[in-house]
């Protein structure tokens, strides 16, 4: 498609976001797949930018993944959302931040369920009083961490040290951008850019100086789906997911992919080495797979973050090739060097894939 | 199977740049109403094959448009050239003559 046509798109599909003053909930997996991930955008949001994000130990999960694994019903769900809003009205906040896509949806699909069956939000008021004695109040805005970077995109690119350039060639890098499904395709008003052709990712890439790969698979899901892989007999199913994504990109050879969901970068950066196993097909150049980031941390990354800060070493895909392009100085000694410089150990390195 | 306990499975994917569109032009100017065929499957239902072949006309074409002619040919080797499609088919194609005509252009052998 062409861009005149997609910005005509993005125009149609606009939400407001606050300023300042977020209740912030992490999500429950990325803290462990991507462990500087949320430290990050806490970093870069209260340090750099200067706005008042507030977060509390005392909210749980939303119950997205046992939600859609079919473990616990929709009323329990929406129980323990009321309970993470009662949270947000304890502190005095208006302004619902989710570090995850799973999450945003979930929080979306309730907040459409409470306005088309408000008997149902009655009933969930009613069960969250039984259970914790708790009363809460909607939030006035819901944003997913990914639409405050995006929004403020352009101060982060103001305070950047690096660009998404290719110091070598001089061109922009290639980036694939990845959405989480539940961001958008589930209520496209509820997204940057809409569901078809979302511009949370690609305002980011486009204001840090990076070009976006329109590729014919762009919009397929990354292969987690849940079910498909939580059940082991199903996990074909979500590696061909994935595989079918990355052969549809390779012609376009992207530098880096950029996610904002939880299980997407994981499945993108996992599989690749799977994949490797099973066929013997990498998809980076020489024998490299293609790094995949959070967006946190290429935000972390071109305003100059230490890579190693950034948990750049829990990623399966080795980061170097990337560092390397934009110039991104790192010191490979310290890899695997923790607080303090305590050994974090070295992990086996696969066999297939560089 | 192998050590992971699961395996990949091909995508569906129908790249059309690399399909063979020659032949298709070929049999275009040979039987123009192929390009009629709105895939309603008619044929499909009234085909006397069909209960104990692969027989699918509707098939064929796509797999034609697709630019896949062995799987077309799968679809087209167990007619019998009866016509009972020919007379049901809404957009009035003569579809027994298609057949023949598409055997012809990619050099099916019957």
């Amino acid at each position: 498609m062409i861009y005149e046509g997609k910005k005509k798109i993005w125009k149609d599909y606009q939400k407001e976001i606050p300023d300042d003053h977020y209740f912030y909930v992490r999500s429950c997996i990325r803290q462990t797949l991507f462990p500087a991930s949320e430290k990050t955008f806490l970093d870069i949001t209260r340090n750099k930018l200067h706005k008042d994000f507030f977060e509390t130990e005392h909210h749980t999960t939303c119950g997205g993944i046992a939600y859609h694994s079919d473990v616990i019903p929709q009323e329990t769900v929406m129980t323990i959302i009321a309970r993470q809003f009662a949270l947000m009205k304890k502190y005095g906040y208006e302004n619902y931040v989710c570090s995850c896509i799973t999450s945003f949806g979930l929080y979306t699909e309730t907040l459409e369920t409470w306005h088309e069956f408000p008997q149902l939000q009655e009933k969930t008021a009613e069960n969250l009083w039984k259970s914790c004695k708790l009363e809460f109040t909607k939030p006035k805005y819901l944003a997913h961490s990914s639409d405050i970077i995006y929004k403020f995109r352009n101060l982060i690119a103001e305070q950047a040290k690096y660009k998404l350039i290719n110091q070598y060639t001089g061109e922009p890098l290639k980036v694939v951008e990845h959405i989480g499904c539940h961001y958008s395709k589930m209520f496209p008003s509820k997204g940057f850019g809409g569901a078809e052709y979302p511009y949370v990712l690609a305002g980011m890439i486009e204001a840090w100086g990076g070009e976006v790969v329109d590729y014919p698979e762009r919009r397929h899901c990354c292969g987690f789906g849940f079910r498909q892989y939580l059940v082991k007999a199903n996990r074909g199913y979500s590696i061909s997911n994935t595989h079918k994504k990355f052969e549809s990109m390779e012609p376009f050879k992207p530098d880096m992919i950029i996610t904002n969901c939880p299980g997407c970068p994981y499945f993108l950066d996992r599989w690749q080495y799977a994949i490797a196993e099973m066929e013997g097909k990498t998809y980076g150049e020489n024998g490299h797979g293609i790094p995949v980031f959070t967006y946190e941390e290429v935000a972390g990354l071109v305003m100059g973050y230490n890579p190693w800060d950034l948990g750049l070493q829990n990623h399966q895909i080795g980061t170097e090739i990337l560092l390397d392009k934009i110039g991104i100085p790192y010191d490979p000694n310290m890899k695997y060097k923790g607080l303090n410089n305590k050994d974090l150990g070295i992990p086996e390195f696969p066999s297939c894939i560089k | 199977m192998n050590k992971f306990g699961y395996s990949l499975s091909p995508a569906s994917v129908i790249n059309l740049d690399n399909a063979d569109k020659i032949k298709f032009k070929e049999l275009i100017d040979l039987e123009p109403d192929v390009l009629k065929c709105m895939a309603c499957g008619s044929c499909v239902s009234s085909c006397s094959a069909v209960n104990f072949t692969n027989s699918s006309l509707r098939s064929a074409i796509l797999s034609l448009q697709n630019g896949l002619p062995e799987k077309a040919y799968e679809y087209l080797k167990g007619c019998m050239l009866c016509g009972k499609c020919t007379m049901i088919c809404p957009r009035g194609i003569n579809t027994r003559r298609l057949i023949i005509s598409i055997f012809q252009t990619y050099n099916f052998k019957k």
